[in-house]
């Protein structure tokens, strides 16, 4: 175990700690215990920053289930290092920002905290692992923790709503992801990212290659909400604020932007991953973007701004990706910006989104709503606020001196670039992406002045708003003071945490360099195409802003009945009913009906296999000469059980039942088997007094004279089932499959000290089959026993 | 299920008596004659069934007041840790030794760990057959 295991471990191991903390230590808020957790782990990677770990990265492995290849592998690399700062940086404000966001009276809070780490613990593993079976365990995880955090509030109905599309979404897209990841597999042979990265040339030729390229990608775009499987996200704002802006926009998000970072040095180079990747991620960003106007709620407009703003980062991730294409060399280092923008965006939009969905859970705190309808006017009694909204806001509209203005820049630069190496109708790209940013100047403006600048209502507000206390205001000024930071001094970041990113994403030796990227972000180009851009965006943005009224219509032209939500609320419906339909079709509540499945079954697949496998054949030559005696014994037990079916009574049958074991025991008396004889005869003994207790409870037998027809259906699985058995015993004596181990059991005295050989079998040779056995025989008798007793107390309690 | 039949409570009394002792011999004659803990553990709940038949179920919890629920527990812990106990000597589990060893009665006899796990094997029969039954016979 080196120490970045167990960094990715400690969330899980503090988790534990959580509930003492909360019942033994109520009067203090939990948070600030948790609070340590990322702000050590933080401090842990900042120290890495000083260390080229771009060009060194720090690898570990502990041996797991070596057959299968999989193992506990970190790597940390300049992407690993960036997330595991986001993810612990957000991290620890968001923790703080919970401290005073939860009431530390209403809520249960170690609910959240354990929730909350064990997803801080899953996403570190993500973005840390090498191995893609480990990779796939805390990507499901953190859907999992996703899941439980959005249904926080499980006792509305909304949340749950939510926390079950995401689920559903996230998850599904994680299957077939899995199902990539196995086919990466059966390419390389290996599990580890860095082997397949070096296999990279050689398996591009696979068949599997494209199916690998599109499953890994659907978990991806499903992870990253990427359209059309972006549905997921506003629902998702049900959760908590906190774990908005941590989970649904700073991070796991980021989820699938990093596995599409991470495996760009491998799939990267080829024109269906930058198509797909580049068009996916435009067309979010302009759908994210043009819904996000139309949605009243301040949550759901960042919700759809999320989305939009993945897309970008997507789209930026494709056009990088060229940067590996074999014709495209000479253009390598003008994709490869387009890939460093992708970097800077995710930072920065990890920035001022955190920022601004902190606000928004202030404005909801101290107002009680988030209806940007009933909200306005705020600017005076709450400056603050104010401010940092402006800061946010402004840098996710791409304006100066925001550092959202920088990455927003780039990202022009980036699409201009696909255009003009590829020309042709990729004129869209950039034409698409200059609208996207109109819009999103249009909803950053909305969720600027709708709420602080026109009238204030106070009547319309359910509190009376004020400042919030410091230590909500801290975190959100922090992300803020970054986002103004990093726009005068963008170079702080250059070779801490881009270039060393990047190095992952496109490594130099692919490209042919030597000593990795020379990375330098100005905010002043000169006046070029993307600064006319960037003034365009300004102005139509304006426009469309303050003409908001009368063109806001357009959004009902979108009719409900098409929307991707009522295609996913239909299907899950008819998944449901159809799932019901098929139960009830063979769930008839008969135990004959089981019965006769079983039989079938049976019959089918046993005999089936007889006489497929041509088995069917009888071999008496090597059979013992059949006495009298089990000839009358065999008699007597047909004659017995004729008499269990004809008998009018119950009491009968069952005696007869019994009757019929004591028999077999005789022949296994016969046959010298004394063990088994006694067995039988107990097993038969005390099988028939429970049978009989139970009879005691049944209604009396009916036979019913007119029903005893002959059966077809019935008589020919009696018969069928009989017959294989039949056939099964006597194809037995004439085939040998496998060589038979019973000399072991032969040596029972010497290997085992015991003279009865069917003891030493039970208790020493196949000890562990005996154990389960009592394991199962103890589980059904506590199943008997709380089915019995929980009926009883059901019925007491009425 | 109430009835009284005196001829079937008075053989009872000697008969439970003989089967549990016997019950108990095939428990430990399992190793080297037919028997073991599996027998022993059904004889033995033949044993208390009879007694609740010729009784009744309250009369069976009075004389013998465990919880049936959790001697079958017993039993399953006793037979895993057995096992377990073999992986301190760096064997796998469920490994079973023996031994001849002199002792001061019986004079030389062969002890075997196996004895052990069987034991848990009769307890655990013991308590689930008997738990399954009263749960049965007490249901109203």
């Amino acid at each position: 175990m080196s120490l970045l295991h167990y960094v990715i471990l400690t969330p899980f191991i503090f988790a534990l700690t959580v509930p003492f903390l909360r019942t033994y230590l109520r009067n203090i808020h939990t948070g600030w215990f948790v609070i340590f957790v990322p702000l050590v782990l933080f401090i842990y990677f900042a120290s890495h920053l000083t260390l080229d770990i771009g060009s060194t990265p720090i690898q570990h492995t502990i041996p797991w289930i070596e057959k299968l290849d999989i193992h506990f592998t970190v790597y940390m690399d300049g992407l690993g290092l960036l997330f595991s700062l986001i993810i612990t940086g957000i991290g620890t404000l968001v923790v703080l920002y919970s401290i005073y966001y939860m009431s530390k009276e209403r809520e249960s809070l170690h609910t959240f905290y354990i929730y909350l780490l064990m997803f801080m613990g899953a996403m570190l593993g993500v973005v840390l692992s090498d191995n893609l079976m480990v990779l796939y365990v805390f990507w499901e995880l953190t859907s999992v923790s996703s899941f439980l955090l959005i249904a926080y509030w499980f006792q509305r109905q909304n949340p749950r709503y939510g926390a079950q599309k995401s689920m559903l979404i996230t998850v599904t897209g994680g299957f077939f992801m899995l199902l990539g990841f196995l086919f990466l597999y059966t390419m390389t042979g290996t599990f580890s990212i860095r082997e397949i990265i070096d296999s990279a040339g050689q398996i591009s030729t696979h068949p599997l290659f494209i199916p690998t390229i599109l499953l890994i990608l659907l978990g991806a775009f499903t992870k990253s909400a990427q359209f059309p499987f972006h549905i997921w996200l506003p629902d998702a704002m049900e959760a908590p604020t906190p774990i908005s802006a941590y989970l649904h926009s700073a991070t796991m998000v980021k989820a699938g932007v990093y596995l599409v970072a991470r495996l760009t040095p491998l799939f990267g180079g080829t024109m269906e991953w930058f198509w797909i990747i580049t068009v996916v991620g435009i067309i979010t960003l302009f759908w994210g973007s043009f819904m996000a106007i139309r949605q009243p709620d301040l949550k759901a407009l960042l919700a759809f701004s999320t989305v939009s703003q993945l897309g970008l980062i997507m789209s930026l991730l494709g056009i990088g990706s060229l940067a590996l294409h074999p014709d495209q060399s000479m253009n390598a280092m003008l994709f490869a910006g387009a890939s460093l923008a992708a970097i800077f965006h995710l930072f920065n939009h990890s920035m001022f989104k955190g920022c601004l969905f902190m606000v928004i859970g202030i404005l909801d705190h101290e107002t009680g709503t988030r209806d940007v309808r009933r909200l306005g006017g705020l600017m005076s009694i709450m400056p603050i606020s104010f401010t940092l909204s402006i800061i946010g806001g402004f840098s996710m509209a791409g304006l100066p001196p925001f550092s959202g203005f920088l990455s927003k820049e780039m990202f022009f630069t980036g699409v201009l670039t696909a255009y003009r190496t590829l020309e042709s109708w990729v004129i869209l790209l950039p034409l698409a992406a200059w609208i996207a940013s109109i819009f999103t100047f249009v909803y950053s403006m909305i969720l600027i002045f709708e709420t602080f600048t026109g009238p204030l209502h106070l009547e319309r507000l359910d509190k009376k708003p004020q400042e919030p206390p410091y230590g909500m205001l801290l975190p959100p000024t922090i992300l803020a003071s970054i986002v103004v930071i990093v726009f005068f001094f963008p170079n702080l970041l250059s070779y801490t945490i881009l270039e060393p990113a990047l190095r992952s994403v496109l490594p130099p030796a692919m490209l042919g360099l030597e000593n990795g990227f020379e990375v330098n972000i100005t905010a002043w180009h000169g006046w070029n195409t993307e600064l006319f851009m960037t003034l365009g965006v300004i102005l139509f943005g304006i426009l469309l802003y303050k003409s908001l009224r009368h063109w806001k219509g357009i959004y009902e032209w979108i009719s409900p009945k098409l929307s991707l939500n009522h295609l996913y609320d239909r299907l899950l419906e008819g998944g449901e009913n159809g799932a019901y339909r098929i139960t009830n079709l063979h769930m008839t509540g008969f135990l004959r009906d089981y019965l006769a499945y079983i039989f079938a079954t049976v019959i089918i697949i046993a005999g089936g296999s007889l006489v497929w496998q041509n088995l069917l054949t009888l071999d008496t030559s090597q059979n013992a000469p059949i006495s009298i005696y089990e000839y009358v014994l065999s008699s007597l037990l047909v004659i017995t059980a004729l008499f269990v079916v004809i008998s009018n009574s119950r009491l009968f049958s069952i005696i007869a039942v019994g009757a019929v074991g004591y028999m077999i025991s005789l022949f296994f008396v016969i046959f010298r088997a004394p063990d088994l004889a006694l067995t039988q005869l107990v097993v038969e003994t005390i099988t028939t007094s429970l049978f009989l207790l139970c009879f005691y409870f049944l209604p009396k037998l009916r036979k019913e004279v007119e029903r005893v027809r002959l059966r077809i259906g019935n008589l020919l699985i009696a018969l069928g089932v009989g017959g294989t058995l039949t056939a099964i015993g006597l194809a037995a004596q004439g085939h040998r499959l496998f060589e038979p181990i019973s000399y072991y059991f032969e040596e029972s005295y010497t290997l085992a000290g015991a003279m009865n050989m069917v003891n030493a079998i039970l208790v020493d040779f196949r000890a562990f089959d005996t154990m389960l056995e009592i394991v199962v025989l103890f589980i059904a008798g506590a199943g008997v026993y709380t089915l019995i007793k929980l009926r009883q107390s059901g019925r007491d309690a009425k | 299920m109430k009835f009284t039949d005196t001829i079937l409570q008075t053989a009872t009394r000697v008969l439970v008596m003989i089967i549990l002792t016997y019950s108990i011999y095939i428990l430990f004659a399992g190793h080297h004659n037919p028997g073991g803990g599996f027998i022993g553990g059904l004889v033995t709940s033949s044993a208390l069934v009879l007694l609740a038949m010729a009784y009744d179920v309250r009369t069976v919890r009075q004389i013998i007041p465990f919880d049936f629920k959790r001697i079958g527990a017993f039993g399953v812990l006793v037979a895993v840790l057995t096992g377990t106990s073999a992986l301190f000597f760096g064997e796998p589990f469920l490994f079973q030794v023996f031994a001849e060893v002199d002792l001061p009665l019986f004079g030389p006899r062969e002890l075997a760990t196996a004895v052990l796990f069987d034991l848990g094997v009769y307890f655990a029969v013991i308590g689930t057959t008997i738990t399954i039954i009263l749960s049965i016979s007490e249901d109203q």
